[in-house]
């Protein structure tokens, strides 16, 4: 049962991935923004599967529901017209895909070579809220606190950036 | 029985298919975009091995990955805005000298 979901989740991720990158029917951004958001929400389902919990929602929450919508938002902002009119050009596409398949070959054949069975499930923790909040609080109080003033600055720059003259 | 190999073969892909996204398209938004998805590959690789070798280290990792991700994004966005209300465009090609 667990597999099934694996492999409906992993087929869902990479198909809306590929979708994302080279989507043969339309050129508009904003549909390779809305796969993006399918791409996010099949990988929440991957980490529901490996019981991080936590993390799946906060995938969710924050990638798929913050991130993406400043994206889209971005993405109409600008008026993309003529993008859909631009040529690819047929080198681009054979080099750019070697340059994606070598890499894939060479990860891909480096995992198959070294392939271990999947075990039962032994004692495993689980990324519950309680048990992260507890690591984060206490071991990596640290980073947290860094995060934190990292986004107050992310914030400054972010108003800065987008004043109408850059005096 | 699905074990760690999978899912690393799962972020393996999904690498690449970002790796191919930056090659190939040539607006600065989707190039933008694939590199999300390379962070996202990322995350599943470390919330995987974190699950199977019993350890809560690579979800933190995660959890801060998200955090400056999400930031970085926000960056990354004003600086395109701001390109684009000088430049006029957002196809990389067009932007090909260091003058504003």
């Amino acid at each position: 049962m667990q597999d099934a979901f694996f492999y409906l989740f992993s087929a869902l991720t990479l198909i809306c991935g590929f979708l994302v990158v080279a989507n043969p029917i339309s050129r508009n951004p904003v549909t390779s923004a809305l796969f993006l958001v399918l791409t996010i929400i099949s990988l929440a389902g991957l980490f529901v599967l490996l019981r991080a919990f936590f993390l799946a929602a906060v995938q969710i929450l924050i990638y798929a529901g913050a991130v993406m919508v400043l994206f889209l938002f971005v993405i109409m902002l600008l008026n993309l017209k003529d993008e859909e009119q631009r040529k690819i050009k047929r080198t681009s596409v054979i080099l750019g895909g070697i340059g994606g398949g070598a890499l894939a070959c060479l990860l891909v054949g480096t995992l198959a070579a070294n392939f271990s069975p999947g075990q039962p499930n032994l004692l495993m923790v689980e990324g519950s809220t309680m048990a992260l909040g507890k690591i984060l609080f206490t071991e990596y109080l640290l980073p947290f606190e860094i995060v934190s003033v990292l986004l107050l600055v992310a914030m400054v720059g972010v108003v800065l950036l987008s004043k109408k003259e850059l005096k | 029985m699905t074990g760690l190999t999978h899912y690393l073969v799962v972020s393996a892909l999904l690498f690449s298919l970002g790796l191919l996204g930056i090659l190939l398209r040539r607006n600065l938004l989707l190039i933008y975009m694939s590199l999300e998805l390379m962070l996202n590959a990322a995350n599943l690789a470390l919330v995987a091995f974190s699950r199977f070798n019993q350890q809560l280290n690579g979800q933190v990792m995660v959890f801060f990955i998200i955090t400056v991700a999400a930031a970085e994004v926000a960056v990354g966005l004003a600086l395109i805005v701001a390109l684009f209300r000088k430049r006029q465009t957002v196809h990389v090609e067009d932007l090909n000298t260091m003058k504003l």
